[in-house]
């Protein structure tokens, strides 16, 4: 058996050199191959790892939480095999795992550590078997490809039944995601303890407003982002379930960071988190819980939460043409709210760089531009300079969010975009890429000499 | 006769919003406010009443099954009577993707009927098979308007919209699926009601629609004051782009 697996990994590995070879077909082109000659390698390379795996799944913040989380167990002796690059369907996970696996059965590292999409959840989930799986939130993204939200939320609810060998970490504050957990006695929730940070009323694309159980609209005694807060339903009495993990006292330090009291069963601690927002708020608490859950002690949480550097495109400042860039993936209504919701803690007027695509990996349907507050910087616009495949459509929703006209240029092609955004202002550039965007920003900085550490 | 007000009900914005529905009034509230007409807007959500007389604009937006079914059934309980009146007075009715599946007789599933308010004479099927999902652009005449025009945007939906014999599409697909993917047709328009799948959302990918639809609603008699639209032009060429038009 285990010979069969060991030539099917040498074949997969071997199309994928030539792919590589060829210019053709991405990251996880070998792992496809072997998932197509061998339909359980994810749980059988897996079942390798002599720790075990963490699954992470999430509309946003999947990336970052894995590195954070990755950083905590690193310091608590952690050997792990990682999705680090963000390939995270089965065939991006069946080829992190072959890159490890090495002959006879065995592989190099002794921890998975997974972030897994939300629509491949149950399939990588079912195979691998985690140790214990964090969920972090769900909102509407790409409907185009992921289907209706409650599409989602059931498959994670089925996943969240049949997984009982595998420890749930929920976050409390998301009703839709701290319901997988109604009936699981041994789910560990988190959640934020502070309603200094909530917000005055819910934002416009909050979703789940209405109760998971009996429909009734859920009434918020304080809403921190999206629909994630502090809740209950007058209904039926379904309530947010008190978080194990807990941040309190936050301040938020507009781009640059955060700070925060971790509660948590082990103590408290206090800290100074590298990356901005609430939103990266959330992460950490998720990233801490996880790795609680696995079994790393406090000290290892807070010294790895302390040492994040931001992945490529989240909040990560790069120095260019003698400004600083800090380049913020939106891609979705939620994230992109946090995103701009961050920027506008920043004094001043600020200049942005807007790029939005319409691939298949942005999503086709470029609606949630719409859907997203941008109204929270419309009056703090130097000058927006849009780019990308629907580079108008992206400056008219600045115009309609209330920035004037003639603050805006558009320049579809992101070379000359960049250009245009460095030459034409002063002070920070905030650049706000879709996914594909983001890539396409990367190959041009790439290409100036301007590289980040993250994907050198 | 005062300066003249566009006053727009929006049906359930709080559950029929999924495709950014929103966009779509904020291009009318912004168009009028730039031509100084002005713009009010009513929401009207589960429970209650309408005065079909109140407004001259009623919006309904698409929304997730299970929210589209609460709508359904209350829209037929407490709004059907005076979503006829305000009709049949010539008010604009504009609804997209499930809302406009709410404006026929039904939205039949499976293993269930989603009542419509009956607006006009359609009915929606799911039928086995993908959902029509991807760019469109549709080009239709409409009244007041010389020659034909072009509507691009966005479509995603599992039901077949059939229109009965008497009705008159839209208008007629050059690029996606439409109604039914196969009929060539998308969307209705009976007289001001119109029911279309376009989101994208709609008009911001059309501002001379809505336009239209603001000339329409609030019975200009002159033309609407032209705007400085470099910006909307280039977002609709885009769109068009994009369906391949």
């Amino acid at each position: 058996m285990t010979a069969a697996l060991d030539a099917k990994v040498v074949a997969a590995r071997a199309a994928g050199a030539l792919s590589r070879a060829t210019g053709r077909g991405g990251t996880s082109l070998p792992g496809k191959v072997l998932l197509r000659l061998e339909p359980h390698a994810i749980g059988r390379l897996g079942a390798r790892l002599g720790r075990g795996s963490a699954v992470i799944s999430a509309t946003n913040g999947k990336t970052t939480t894995a590195a954070m989380a990755a950083g905590i167990l690193e310091r608590a002796g952690a050997r792990l095999v990682h999705n680090r690059a963000g390939a995270n369907m089965a065939g991006g996970i069946a080829a992190t795992l072959l890159g490890a696996a090495g002959r006879r059965g065995t592989i190099a590292g002794d921890t998975g550590l997974f972030e897994v999409d939300e629509f491949w959840l149950g399939q990588v989930v079912a195979d691998l078997r985690p140790r214990a799986l964090l969920l972090a939130n769900l909102s509407r993204d790409q409907l185009d490809r992921y289907g209706e939200l409650d599409t989602i939320a059931e498959r994670w609810a089925e996943v969240a039944e049949s997984a009982l060998d595998t420890r749930l970490v929920l976050n409390a504050d998301d009703p839709t995601v701290a319901d997988l957990g109604r009936h699981r006695d041994d789910a560990l929730y988190f959640g934020v303890e502070d309603d200094g940070v909530a917000l005055a009323e819910m934002q416009h694309a909050a979703d789940a407003k209405h109760c998971r159980r009996c429909g009734a609209p859920y009434r918020y005694d304080a809403v921190y982002l999206g629909h994630l807060g502090h809740y209950h339903c007058d209904a039926c009495g379904a309530t947010r379930p008190a978080p194990a993990v807990a941040a309190e006292r936050v301040v938020l330090d507009g781009v640059r960071g955060a700070r925060f009291t971790l509660r948590t069963p082990a103590g408290t601690a206090e800290i100074a988190l590298p990356l901005p927002g609430l939103y990266n708020v959330y992460n950490a608490l998720g990233a801490a819980a996880l790795a609680l859950a696995l079994g790393a002690g406090l000290d290892e949480v807070q010294a790895g939460l302390q040492a994040v550097s931001p992945a490529f495109g989240r909040a990560e400042t790069l120095h260019i043409g003698g400004r600083d860039l800090s380049i913020m993936l939106i891609k979705n209504p939620a994230g992109a709210n946090e995103v701009l919701r961050t920027l506008a803690l920043e004094e001043g007027e600020h200049d942005v760089f807007a790029v939005l695509n319409d691939n298949v990996a942005d999503g086709r349907d470029v609606s949630w531009v719409w859907d997203a507050d941008f109204e929270l910087l419309a009056g703090r616009v130097r000058r927006a300079t849009c780019s990308g495949t629907r580079a108008a459509e992206m400056a008219l929703r600045l115009k309609y969010a209330g920035v004037p006209a003639q603050r805006l240029v558009v320049e579809p092609s992101v070379g000359e975009g960049l250009d245009h955004a460095l030459d034409a202002g002063q002070g920070p550039l905030f650049a706000l890429p879709t996914y594909t965007a983001m890539l396409a920003l990367r190959d041009v900085l790439v290409a100036r000499g301007v590289a980040g550490s993250s994907f050198a | 006769m005062g300066d003249p007000t566009l006053r727009v009900c929006a049906l359930y914005p709080d559950l029929l919003n999924i495709y950014a529905d929103r966009g779509n009034l904020l291009l009318l509230e912004r168009r009028c406010a730039w031509r100084g007409i002005g713009f009010e807007v009513t929401s009207a959500s589960l429970g209650d009443g309408l005065d079909p007389g109140a407004h001259d604009l009623f919006y309904i937006g698409g929304g997730q099954d299970r929210d589209q079914r609460l709508c359904a059934q209350d829209m037929v309980d407490t709004k059907r009577d005076a979503l006829h009146a305000a009709a049949d007075r010539g008010a604009v009715v504009l609804a997209v993707c499930g809302g406009y599946q709410l404006l026929g007789h039904a939205y039949e599933l499976e293993d269930e009927r989603i009542p419509g308010v009956g607006l006009v004479d359609l009915h929606t099927v799911r039928e086995a098979g993908p959902r029509l999902i991807g760019n469109v652009a549709i080009e239709l005449e409409l009244p007041g308007i010389d020659g034909p025009r072009v509507l691009a945007g966005f479509e995603n939906h599992a039901g077949r919209t059939h229109l009965g014999a008497g009705e008159r599409p839209l208008g007629r697909v050059l690029r996606g699926h439409g109604n039914t993917g196969a009929s060539a047709f998308e969307g209705v328009r009976r007289g001001n009601v119109i029911g279309t799948y376009l989101h994208g959302p709609l008009l911001p990918k059309n501002a001379w629609f809505a336009d239209w639809l603001i000339a329409t609603a609030t019975g200009a008699a002159e033309a609407l004051e032209p705007l400085d639209d470099r910006l909307e032009d280039a977002a609709h060429a885009g769109a068009r782009r994009a369906a391949g038009v």
